[in-house]
């Protein structure tokens, strides 16, 4: 047992650190520090910086433009990015439809899709959930007919992330509906602009315009998207959720949230000439956090380092204690956030490009209670916390 | 010991739930929220042709005579329907004031007027540095000569300012910035000279100003109140204030549970309603207890928001609001938890009660703020 970083590691973390403070444009930080909304144009040209350095996709094998990392260095650079804090690269292509794709896609798949996901030149969405079809992903009902060379489609997925910015969707589509319903699913790769596609927007509660619906009438798919073979969609789905380990607890985002949060401390008033800092129970109530935090980061740690003996090759429902204890960790610090304001994150004040008014009290405090809001959707999105506690009372527990 | 509504008042709030759920369903609340005012005037004109405006106020000034009780129960109503008109700010706050502090003149002039509909008022007590210590007031008012005064400062987060015709402000008269001693309270017109509002809608749908006060010349009969003592009197009506939106509180909370109720029995993944998981049942039991906690609390609020022992009834206030913050927290968390991603949506109507939920921890100081007055008054029990 040594907690420590080997001299390299830290070398390394050093090059990483240096590289964030150096590359990552001043506009995208300060947006990324203020909660504030970041549009394409940034995420695009943040994955191209990176991709420019090679780092867009560190997990991915070497040949396909992974960095070869050990399992250490990848979680360095993770938590060094999300500390900068940094946008993630487009998750929707560098986890999830990347991955799927070298694992069980086929070569022109592959030569095509992969240079692309990784300097953003194609912007994925992800297409699983349906109004009928959330945690109970398997009954999904968009159905899939190999019709000559294409497949049609028709169906409607939902909460679709981002789908207003995407050339592309991933879909989990029936393709047989008479065989057992987990064994009648296919993966397909669907391009947005193909006719008989229609994209309309959500707006959740805070405001914000991030989800959508996504109907399809009779879209033509050429066969070849069908990624691996007709059925064994479920199979890479449950490869994808599964995938994502050590970002999944975003343990770097709750550290940066927490310094945001102490900085907030420390200017806001608390009445009596004091600050928020001064307080001593908010000072508690932030460190209470820290203490679940340091735990958390330790836990994830330890699923590094089995990752790096090898021991668990395959998603492995750690992962899960990951989701929980990182998504209720998110979300109490985002209350602290709202909270160190008081009356001040009432006020409503859009987020929006050309947006001029001089703030309403502090300029920090607009984006907080919104961001509250919307963070409520960690604990329901990427499988609940209900569905993860499931999942560990089965996988782990043997119940 | 009663907890039993009389006659009328089981018919007042029959009416007022009646009134909610026909002329407040989800699509006329946000037609209401794009009115100029950010409310519906139609609606105010209604609750006054029903004597709610007037409710708290003696037969004599053109009120109803209810008390507390009545309150209560029309701001529950309120809650359930996510009403946006400003009676907290207007009937509770403002007329209470008025009720609590205000001279014979004063109160001849304006209550009847407000229990017509005919005037808004708002307390603007709140100032930028002072989080939610009432005591903290910078905002000045200066002796002028002939008895009048001069006001100068800035208040923040007025609930309803903007839409108010008179303004209710706490200004320091003498002492120190932070002192109890010192405050008075004015009323200002919003038109007057030297009155700044800056309205905007707040993220839980409702209204809100920033007001700034240059130079305003007010006549000696603008004082409302005893000179340099006015914090007693603000602070009874905060505790008014406190029991309204602890009431209010609890008609969100309700609802929301209800819906979420609703949604369980109703929602089916992997073949059945979800309501059938074990899980969720005891959830939305955890969510039930909290809720009659809070209106246990509620009417705790309601029972003593008159009280004669001022440390008595600011205890047992600030209990209220510790439990109603809470509570509102996790039913709010929950609710949208339980919903999934429906729960997220603008179009649904759980998002509007855990938004006004969380704000209302907001107002007149959060569970937090609460929770030390409690302590720091020796709890609730006393030792043994
Ligand atoms: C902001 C946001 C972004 C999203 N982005 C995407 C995206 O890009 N692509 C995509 O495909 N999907 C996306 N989703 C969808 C997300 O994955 C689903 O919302 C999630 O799977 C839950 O499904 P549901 O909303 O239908 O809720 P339901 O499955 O109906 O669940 C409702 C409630 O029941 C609980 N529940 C369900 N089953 C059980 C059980 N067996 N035991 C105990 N409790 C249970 C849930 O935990 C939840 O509390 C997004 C969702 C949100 C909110």
């Amino acid at each position: 047992m040594d907690l420590r970083f080997t001299p390299e590691e830290i070398a390394f973390r050093e090059e990483v650190r240096r590289f964030f403070r150096e590359a990552l444009p001043e506009s995208i930080r300060r947006k990324m520090v203020d909660g504030r909304h970041l549009d394409k144009a940034d995420i695009v040209a943040w994955q191209r910086i990176l991709n420019a350095r090679g780092w867009a996709v560190p997990d991915w094998p070497v040949e396909w433009g992974g960095t070869g990392w050990t399992p250490v260095q990848r979680y360095i650079f993770q938590e060094e990015m999300q500390q900068a804090p940094a946008p993630q690269p487009l998750g929707f292509g560098v986890n999830m439809v990347g991955p799927v794709i070298i694992a069980f896609g086929s070569e022109a798949q592959k030569r095509h899709y992969l240079p692309r996901i990784r300097n953003i030149d194609d912007w994925w969405c992800q297409g699983f959930s349906e109004p009928g079809s959330g945690s109970d992903l398997a009954s999904l009902k968009t159905r899939a007919e190999r019709v000559g060379d294409h497949y049609l489609v028709n169906g409607q997925k939902t909460w679709t992330t981002l789908a207003q910015h995407a050339d592309m969707i991933f879909c989990l589509v029936r393709t047989n509906p008479r065989v057992k319903k987990q064994e009648g699913i296919s993966f397909l790769l669907i391009d947005m602009k193909s006719p008989g596609i229609t994209v309309r927007p959500i707006v959740t509660m805070d405001g914000g315009a991030e989800v959508n619906e996504v109907f399809f009438d009779d879209v033509e798919v050429p066969a070849e998207n069908l990624v691996g073979e007709e059925g064994k969609g479920w199979d890479y789905a449950k490869f994808l959720l599964g995938h994502e380990r050590t970002g999944i607890a975003r343990v770097g985002v709750s550290k940066q949230r927490i310094r945001r949060l102490k900085e907030l401390a420390a200017l806001e008033p608390a009445g009596g000439g004091r600050r928020m800092i001064d307080d001593r129970r908010f000072r508690e109530k932030i460190a209470a956090i820290e203490v679940e935090l340091k735990a958390l980061e330790m836990t994830q740690l330890r699923v590094v380092s089995a990752e790096r003996q090898g021991r668990s090759k395959k998603p492995d429902p750690a992962s899960s204690i990951l989701k929980l204890k990182g998504s209720e960790i998110q979300q109490a610090v985002s209350e602290l956030l709202m909270e160190v304001v008081g009356p001040y994150a009432m006020p409503y004040q859009p987020d929006e490009e050309g947006w001029n008014e001089p703030p309403i009290g502090a300029d920090y405090a607009g984006p907080l209670a919104p961001t509250y809001f919307n963070w409520r959707k960690i604990s329901i999105y990427g499988g609940s916390n209900e569905i993860q506690r499931n999942i560990v009372a089965k996988a782990i527990l043997g119940l | 010991m009663d907890f039993d509504l009389t006659e009328e008042q089981r018919l007042l709030r029959d009416a007022v739930e009646r009134l909610v759920a026909e002329e407040y369903d989800f699509d006329k609340r946000k037609a209401y929220a794009q009115e100029p005012a950010g409310f519906s005037p139609a609606r105010w004109a209604q609750y006054a042709e029903l004597g709610l405006l007037g409710l708290p106020f003696p037969e004599a000034l053109g009120g109803v005579g209810g008390t507390p009780v009545e309150t209560m129960l029309v701001m529950e109503a309120f809650g359930r329907g996510l009403v946006l008109e400003p009676y907290l700010a207007t009937v509770v706050l403002g007329g209470g004031l008025l009720l609590l502090g205000g001279s014979a003149a004063q109160q001849q002039e304006m209550v009847p007027e407000i229990a017509r509909g005919r005037l808004r008022l708002a307390f603007a007590f709140g100032e930028r540095q002072a989080r939610y210590d009432l005591a903290d007031v910078a905002t000045t008012a200066t002796a002028a000569a002939g008895g009048g005064f001069v006001l100068s400062g800035a208040k923040g987060v007025v609930l309803h300012g903007d839409s108010a015709d008179r303004l209710i402000v706490t200004a320091r008269t003498a002492g120190g910035p932070r002192e109890r001693e010192g405050i008075s309270l004015f009323l200002v017109d919003a038109q007057a000279a030297g009155v700044t509002v800056r309205g905007y809608p707040t993220v839980d749908g409702l209204r809100a100003a920033e007001i700034a006060f240059r130079e305003v010349r007010l006549g000696p009969e603008a004082l409302l109140g005893p000179r340099d003592h006015g914090l007693d009197l603000a602070e009874r009506a905060i505790d008014l204030g406190i029991a309204a939106v602890a009431a209010e509180a609890v008609g969100a909370m309700s609802a929301l549970h209800e819906l979420t109720i609703d949604y369980l029995k109703t929602r089916k993944q992997f073949g059945v309603a979800i309501g059938s998981f074990q899980a969720l049942q005891h959830r939305a039991v955890d969510m039930f207890v909290a809720l009659e906690q809070a209106r246990s609390m509620s009417y705790l609020a309601t029972m003593m928001a008159e009280a004669e022992d001022a440390l008595q009834r600011r205890r047992m206030l600030s209990a209220a609001k510790v439990q109603i913050g809470r509570s509102a927290r996790f039913l709010g968390q929950q609710a949208i938890q339980l919903h999934g991603g429906v729960g997220m949506t603008m179009e649904y109507k759980a998002g509007h009660y855990f938004k006004r939920l969380a704000m209302i921890d907001t107002l007149f100081g959060d569970a937090d703020h609460h929770l030390a007055l409690v302590a720091e008054s020796g709890g609730l029990i006393d030792a043994a």
